[in-house]
């Protein structure tokens, strides 16, 4: 280490920091310079590859978590009363103990908070400790490092499934097409794969890579925690700029998946790395009671200083009434006594000290230990575990536990969210003819059904016809199909044990053909001349080309082990087994390995490991024999010669791609390998096109569609497929498919219209497949624009979307596909009870308002005898006038007395462009107010920014509790904006989880989550806050009240330890049990009876009138504590501490017995605690009664309790005053309880009844209130028009529907 | 849960590593998502195979346990007119006799009470009264004659009062030493601060310091029975006993081993408004110095500003003749301790107690009155139960 001089050493911090600062940066490799000091790397200035996330050091801890602590006023308050306890005219008490107290809670946060430092502390020196491997060019290889030693500049090699230490620009991988997969679980949650692309060109890599040979600068843009976006160029030494993007990052913390090994340019190290940065800590809410709890606490603050003021003043007047100098005056240290004004203003100082327990201390750390509590029990719920994914509900925000019981509205995000997002090919138009896949559908009903109802289904449906369909290779007999399906019911029973996270579920792999259509390709493929313009193979090559689906072989699919290890605890083994055997007999393409040895009798997953180390060659890895690693290192993408159609899976980004994808499969076009430059593509006659992917124009929520451009292996053109949604295609169609039927001049668009139009109905999504065969020219200059803004910096975004608009004219429509997304399970039952709960559901949907209206009728958000009031308006005119309109109506309709009985309700479905207006500021209030007299809203097409907009206008124009539920990315900023997001951990990554507060599996959750988490988790609080204030109220009024008996000198007749005992110990667990584990109504009763939620809404239980009323009844109780005892010891010859002892035992009994008056259910957990809390008095007390002979003066409570428990007064004293305290809270109770009962009280007396007659109760109780007629459940409903092949769809719903009915009735 | 009580430790411990665990994770859950991440794999799902044999994992699936379901069998009790009823005639039905026999006991208990203060121009002390000052060597004594109309059969009590004395006041409660009064050698030689302005005089430890030792009460009284005859029988008067025992033995007690209390107390001062320093309270080296018994009795602080405390105890001689027989007495009191500085009153109490102590009838009133009060209430209640009760059927739960 060479000496420099402080001058120099600021002058490089100070670039530094400009270097760090600037927009761009500036790298270069550091090899030429390996082995040079730090300061002269060329990266020196940027940060190295160690993390460090501890907050504290070891020296600095105790100021650091003391300064820390310090930010929160009420740690301030009890500091600044401490402290004051040392100024000698006001210490009431000694001062040392006056800081035993906050000592407490200082040093249990600063232990908590060290500990948890720790385990950081920890896990960053595994982190940093963690063997990578970092090229040198002293020894030309690779050698083994930590990753604390990378640094921006190195190149470091990462090896299959190992996690890439930094953000890696990257060079060079094994793959021969030069992609990487990556896997982001650890960023974002998202399990499929991901492909990044090396950049090519700037390093020698052939045949080896060569590191030392690059010497281009690598210009990127400043750290960001934006994981989808990257902005990079390369620029060599001949100046010519090569751009890079987020395709060509490998983010840290992700894993290498499918790739032998790969090379990368460190870009950003450590901290600066996005995953770092994108690392914010737990989220922070404050929850609607928090800020109620807020204005009480300052009304105690308040409280306190008129009773500290009361004081004073009473000091001075006493002072003032003395005819002398009374013997037990006693002055200051110098014989000097202070005027009564003086002593006043003392005396409010050390009233203040003598009485701050009026702010409870102990209240903070008391609601936190409730919200663990809470949280532990909403995460263990097993009714919130998803068998299908394993997942708990996360509760990722700490402390709104008790919002989830006070919501007035909900939002949601439609699919993914009411619907599974499992994307179900259904039908399709191509070239204005509707294929109807009837078969298709038959499957799908067959498979929908309970299977309760298995028998019904038997009878009442025809076994599916056998149809010749040549394509799929499996072809079982009619008898296997159908324990196939018995089977996947099985499954289904089984609790989903077997459903595979991935987007190939068996709904959407599986694609029966329709019989016509396969006529007309067969046609269209016998017909060669017309082979390569046919419309219909290029519809299907649109579906299998134009897409990112990524292909992987079946074998290679991430099975998750716990699926079979729980199936094994609920039936045997063998059951499973045989199960799976059958169930692979004809789903080969899930299980092909189980083909050779289906009966092998051992356990399952040591079976499938097995099998596939048999089956594939294990591929290499050095050092590790672990059969994890095996397995996902035999996921890569299949060579041309192992590939059969048959073991192919897809992993799609959206699950609507895949379905197209299994969809052109099922009729032959079967997607072989997909790589950035080529795409592999079966015909149904078995031949194999490989199209040379020139480019992909990816999906973007303005754009609405995706394109892909290829080059025709034959016909040699330049292709362009496009799909996206009907109105973002429709009005860039141009020339029709004029080579094709121009004869019949049909007007295919029409035709596709109107097909769209009722697929939409039906409640399909439609997506609309185009072509567009580019000239050679166009493509040319197009490609050199494109070219330029994929190297562009600035901008970058605009620009690529631009020229993708560009290419994107002049299409000419194929045809269109509806998908079909179902219902997840149980969602309109979660709706109605919802509804009934009091709570508003809202739908936002970026759907078509066809679409949407029709899930709608599904899921029961609308209903058939609504008036659905339908807005869509062009300009704000029109919208203006329908709002007043319609406001003005709906006023009209709900004043009409005929309407009162009637249960009809409003309904109101509006578009995004409407939604846009309607929500401009002078507008806003006429919406709002429509919208409350809504029962429902449906809001249709409208975008990200909108459903946030939509969520803050009504929570804060109504201000109401709001709630948002979606899982997609483009939920994220509806449910930052509400006062609780909930994510849904779906199909589609997981970005709207981790912008969650709280996370679940399935929408049905909600209903669980919200009735009775919720209702247990808002009462629990805010009874337990209520008690709180009570307690200490009741408490500290004894000293208040003895004030007036000793001059308003500020003494205290408890011993101060007791007194710090008292809260500390005696009475801190039974409140916070009860905050924790209370129950007023079982768990049944709440589901039953959504109404019952209704008390938490609006103000609920902890409003202003029973917060003061609780503290009405602590000054009454304390009264009673205090002046009973005065009474019965007047004039005796007790003293003040002796006088004390009864005072507080008193109180304390009151306190308990206050809390059990309030507690409803008395479990086991209960009795100890309570019963614990009073031994714990008696035998602290009495010990340090037993001990404390000269300590604590002047208190000295040595053998007072011992006597006083020896005397027989004692007990009467405390019997009645118990009973008198709490005579009035008691009948109060009773009388209510009697005279006019809560819900919650019926409720509570339905509980205790038998289960059947409690059900039959609840029923009652429900259609008491009119609100849950049932009604059977259809899909399609009268308002709707239906296709002309109705007949095919409702026969089947109508029975589910029957079963549905009947099953509720029984 | 078979056996609730067998099971709810390890139950309970369980909970608390719970819930331990769940703070410290959630809490730092995204913290150190990226640090955990990464060996917590295992848990989030996919891959994990636990050696060769075993294919199980982990599944995050939830215990089904009752505690951790919430379904733990509790009893749940409303409140309702019907199921409280009981309680309050109970109540009633215990609290109306124990009233009864507390109000009995205290009225059979005997208290005479004469207030010598001396404000009055009539009353015997009214000179004593007028010309008192703490340090005033001439004793002025003034006799109060006063009639017994009953005889006191057992242990009759003497007590003196004070009214309108704080002795609850903060800074004059606080103002004393324990160890001193424990016989602490140090403590007696540099008393505590507390005790200040009266822990020195003149540069010497004052022995007991602090303002309840200055301010001691020290008022002498004698009691006479004015036999028909016309003889003043003094009456003795035990100067013992009237402190608690464990003060006396435990709390209290003299510096050092020294029997001699002259030697024991060398060095230190008397406090500024006694006459005599503390080891010439009594001539009983059992009852002088720190472990006086008039002593102990004035350092335990009153708790109420109007308070009586033991003075004598005048035991009952034989079974057969009443301590204290009807007549007239005469009460003789050296009256050095001044109150009108505060508007003290002084009274001499002669009572005889029970086991609930002296005559205080509020405890039975109150007994009484809490009883009848809840009668009614039970009564009320049980009309209340016939007007409403039916309608809390469970079969008409929608009114």
């Amino acid at each position: 280490m060479t000496w420099r001089s402080p001058l120099a050493l600021v002058r490089d911090a100070l670039r530094g920091q400009r270097a760090r600062e600037k927009d761009l940066r500036n790298l270069a490799s550091n090899l030429p310079y390996e082995g040079l000091e730090k300061a002269k790397q060329p990266n020196c200035y940027f940060p190295g590859n160690a993390i460090k996330t501890t907050k504290y050091t070891l020296l600095l801890f105790i100021p650091m978590n003391l300064f820390e602590q310090f930010h929160r006023l009420a740690n301030i308050y009890f500091v600044g009363l401490a402290i004051l306890n040392f100024v000698p005219v006001v210490s009431a008490f000694q001062p040392g103990v006056a800081l035993i107290p906050i000592c407490v809670i200082l040093s249990l946060t600063a232990l908590k908070d060290a500990l948890e430092d720790f385990r950081r502390y920890q896990s960053d020196r595994k982190l940093n400790n963690t063997p990578c491997f970092i090229y040198s060019r002293k020894e030309q290889q690779f050698i083994k490092r930590h990753w604390k030693d990378v640094r921006v500049g190195d190149f470091v090699k990462v090896v299959c499934n190992e996690i890439v230490p930094a953000d890696l620009l990257l060079l060079h991988t094994s793959d021969p097409n030069g992609v990487c997969h990556i896997e982001t679980s650890n960023l974002d949650g998202e399990t499929n794969l991901k492909q990044r692309k090396m950049m090519s060109g700037v390093c020698i890599s052939d045949p080896e890579f060569e590191p030392e040979s690059f010497n281009s600068a690598v210009v990127c843009e400043k750290p960001n925690n934006n994981l989808n976006h990257f902005k990079c160029y390369v620029e060599k030494p001949n100046k010519e700029k090569v751009g890079a993007g987020i395709e060509s990052l490998l983010l840290r913390g992700c894993t290498v998946r499918n790739t032998d090994h790969a090379v990368g340019f460190v870009v950003y190290a450590g901290h600066e790395t996005k995953a770092m940065l994108n690392n914010k800590g737990p989220r922070y809410k404050r929850s609607k009671l928090e800020r109620k709890l807020n204005t009480d606490v300052i009304f105690c603050v308040i409280l306190l200083f008129t009773m500290c003021l009361i004081g004073a003043l009473g000091h001075f007047l006493w002072l003032q009434a003395l005819p002398g100098v009374p013997p037990y005056l006693v002055p200051d240290g110098n014989g000097h006594l202070d005027s009564p004004s003086l002593s006043g203003f003392y005396m409010f100082f050390t009233m203040i000290i003598l009485l701050q327990i009026l702010i409870p201390i102990s209240l903070y750390v008391s609601i936190e230990l409730v919200r663990i509590g809470q949280i532990f029990f909403i995460t263990n719920d097993i009714d919130l575990h998803d068998e299908g994914t394993d997942s708990r509900v996360q509760c990722k925000a700490l402390n709104i536990t008790e919002d989830l019981g006070q919501i007035e509205y909900i939002f949601s995000d439609k699919t993914g969210t009411l619907t599974e997002n499992k994307m179900v090919f259904r039908r399709c138009s191509i070239m204005g003819t509707e294929y109807a896949h009837k078969e298709n559908a038959i499957r799908l009903a067959v498979l929908d059904v309970p299977v309760s109802e298995e028998e019904v289904i038997l009878n009442q449906q025809p076994r599916p016809p056998r149809i010749g369909w040549s394509l799929d290779t499996e072809d079982s007999n009619p008898e296997d199909k159908w324990h196939h399906h018995d089977n996947r019911r099985k499954s289904k029973v089984t609790g989903n044990a077997q459903s595979d996270a991935a987007f190939s579920s068996l709904l959407e792999a599986e694609v029966i053909p329709d019989r016509k259509l396969l006529q007309q390709i067969s046609r269209a493929e016998s017909s060669s001349s017309s082979r390569n313009i046919d419309p219909y193979l290029d519809f299907f090559l649109g579906l299998a080309i134009c897409n990112t689906v990524v292909v992987s072989m079946a074998t290679a699919r991430r099975q998750r082990v716990s699926g079979f290890s729980r199936s094994d605890q609920t039936s045997s083994p063998l059951d499973t087994l045989s199960s799976l055997v059958k169930k692979s007999g004809s789903l080969q393409h899930i299980f092909p390995s189980w083909q050779h040895k289906p009966k092998k009798n051992r356990t399952i997953s040591e079976d499938s490991v097995e099998e596939e180390d048999h089956v594939k060659p294990p591929v290499k890895i050095e050092g590790s024999g672990d059969t994890n690693k095996l397995r996902t290192c035999s996921l890569h993408t299949p060579s041309q010669s192992a590939m059969t159609p048959d073991n192919l899976s897809y992993e799609a980004e959206s699950p609507d791609e895949a379905a197209l994808v299994y969809a052109a499969k099922a009729y032959g076009f079967t997607l072989l390998a997909r790589t950035p430059e080529c795409v592999t593509v079966r015909l149904p006659s078995g031949e194999d096109l490989v199209f040379e992917v020139l480019d992909t124009l990816t999906f973007d929520y303005n754009r609405k569609r995706m394109s892909v451009l290829v080059r025709h292996p034959i016909t040699k053109e330049y292709v362009l497929y496009t799909k996206g949604a009907d109105h973002a295609i429709m009005e860039l169609l141009g020339t029709p498919y004029t080579e094709y039927l121009s004869g019949k001049q049909k007007n295919i668009a029409a035709n596709t219209q109107h097909h769209l139009d009722c697929y939409a109905k039906e409640g399909l999504r439609t997506l609309c497949f185009t072509k567009k065969v580019v000239s050679d020219k166009a493509y040319e200059s197009w490609s050199v624009n494109r070219q330029r803004a994929l190297a562009a910096i600035d901008n970058r975004e605009e620009l690529v979307m631009d020229t993708a608009v560009q290419l994107e004219t002049d299409l000419s429509l194929l045809g269109a596909t509806g998908i079909e997304d179902r219902l997840q399970e149980s969602v309109p039952e979660t709706i109605m009870a919802l509804r009934e709960a009091g709570i508003q559901v809202w739908v936002l949907t970026g759907d078509k308002t066809e679409t949407a209206v029709n899930i709608g009728y599904a899921c029961r958000l609308l209903e058939e005898e609504d008036l659905v009031i339908n807005m869509s308006c062009g300009n704000k005119f029109a919208c203006t006038s329908m709002l007043d309109c319609t406001l003005e109506e709906v006023r009209r309709y709900s004043e009409d007395p005929r309407n009162v009985d009637t249960t009809q309700n409003i309904s109101l479905v509006i578009d995004g462009r409407t939604l846009t207006m309607a929500l401009s500021s002078d507008l806003q209030k006429r919406f709002v107010d429509l919208a409350k007299r809504c029962r429902t809203v449906l809001c249709c097409r409208v975008t990200p920014l909108q459903k946030s907009r939509v969520v803050t206008v009504v929570r804060e124009q109504l201000n109401v509790m709001t709630l948002a539920v979606g899982d997609g990315a483009n939920d994220v900023s509806m449910i930052q904006a509400a006062n609780v997001g909930i994510g849904i951990s779906g199909q589609e990554g997981m970005q709207a989880v981790m912008a969650s507060d709280f996370a679940i599996s399935r929408f049905k959750h909600l209903k669980k989550l919200l009735l009775v988490h919720g209702h247990w988790c808002y009462t629990r609080l805010a009874n337990m806050l209520i008690y709180f204030f009570y307690k200490n109220v009741a408490y500290v009024n004894l000293l208040f009240w003895h004030q007036f008996l000793c001059g308003f000198s500020g003494s205290a007749m408890i011993d101060y330890w007791l007194m710090i005992f008292f809260n500390l110990f005696f009475t801190s667990v039974p409140p916070i049990m009860f905050g924790i584990m209370d129950k007023d109504v079982s768990a049944e009763m709440l589901l039953g009876v959504p109404e019952l939620y209704r008390t938490g809404q609006g103000a609920g239980e902890y409003t202003f009138t029973t917060f003061w009323i609780s503290m009405l009844d602590a000054f009454y109780q304390s009264l009673v504590c205090f002046f009973i005892p005065y009474l019965a010891y007047r004039d005796s010859d007790i003293d003040v501490f002796t006088f004390g002892t009864p005072l507080n035992t008193i109180s304390f009994f009151t306190i308990l017995l206050h809390l059990s008056i309030e507690i409803k259910a008395w479990t086991v957990v209960h009795w100890v605690i309570m019963l614990g809390s009073v031994a714990l008095y008696f035998i602290v007390t009495l010990a340090y009664s037993a001990i404390c002979v000269t300590c604590n003066p002047p208190s000295n409570p040595y053998w007072i309790l011992q006597r006083q428990m020896a005397d027989p007064m004692f007990y009467l004293l405390c019997i009645i005053t118990t009973v008198v305290a709490l005579l009035p809270r008691y009948m109060f109770h009773v009388l209510r309880n009697s005279i006019a009962p809560s819900p919650l009280v019926k409720a509570r007396h339905l509980d205790r009844l038998d289960p059947s007659t409690r059900d039959q109760c609840m029923k009652e109780w429900r259609s008491f209130r009119g609100i849950a007629h049932v009604r059977p459940f259809r899909l399609s409903t009268p308002p709707s028009p239906t296709l002309e092949t109705p007949v095919d769809i409702h026969p089947h719903s109508s029975a589910t529907s029957d079963i549905m009915w009947d099953e509720r009735h029984h | 849960v078979t056996s609730p009580r067998g099971a709810f430790i390890s139950l309970f411990v369980n909970f608390l590593v719970e819930l331990t665990a769940l703070a410290t994770t959630c809490r730092f859950r995204a913290a150190i998502m990226m640090a955990s991440s990464y060996n917590a794999k295992d848990e989030d799902g996919h891959i994990t195979v636990s050696g060769p044999g075993g294919g199980t994992l982990r599944s995050k699936k939830p215990e089904n346990t009752a505690f951790k379901q919430q379904r733990l069998p509790a009893w749940q009790p409303i409140l309702t007119a019907g199921t409280v009823l009981p309680a309050f005639f109970i109540i009633g039905l215990l609290f109306i006799p124990i009233g009864i026999g507390l109000f009995v006991t205290s009225n059979n208990i005997k208290e005479f009470e004469v207030d010598y203060t001396g404000i009055d121009m009539s009353s015997p002390c009214f000179n004593c009264s007028q010309n008192f000052s703490w340090n005033s060597t001439r004793p002025c004594t003034c006799t109060i004659p006063f009639y017994l109309d009953q005889p006191y059969e057992s242990n009759v009590y003497v007590y003196y009062g004070l009214s309108n004395f704080y002795q609850n006041h903060r800074r004059y409660v606080k103002s004393r030493d324990d160890s001193q009064l424990n016989g602490d050698v140090n403590s007696l030689m540099s008393p505590s601060k507390e005790c200040e302005p009266y822990a020195f005089h003149e540069n010497k430890p004052i022995a007991p310091c602090g303002a309840i030792a200055n301010s001691m009460f020290n008022d002498t009284l004698e009691l006479f029975y004015n036999d028909p005859n016309g003889t003043r029988i003094p009456i003795p008067l035990n100067t013992t006993g009237i402190a608690w025992w464990t003060d006396k033995h435990v709390k209290f007690g003299n510096p050092g081993g020294n029997p001699n209390l002259t030697a024991a107390f060398q060095g230190t001062t008397k406090p500024l408004n006694w006459r005599r320093p503390v080891y010439e309270l009594d001539a009983d080296p059992g009852n002088n110095g720190f472990i006086n018994e008039d002593f102990i009795v004035w350092m335990r602080t009153a708790a109420l500003p109007t308070f009586r405390k033991l003075y004598r105890i005048i035991n009952k001689k034989s079974s057969m003749v009443p301590t204290l027989p009807r007549g007239n007495y005469t009460l003789e009191v050296v009256y050095n301790y001044p109150v009108r500085s505060f508007e003290g009153r002084k009274r001499v109490i002669l009572s005889t107690i029970s086991w609930m102590g002296g005559k205080n009838p509020f405890l039975g009133i109150a007994y009484i009155t809490v009883g009848s009060v809840c009668f009614f209430l039970g009564v009320v209640l049980l009309i209340v139960h016939h007007k409403c009760g039916n309608r809390n059927n469970s079969a008409d739960i929608s009114n």
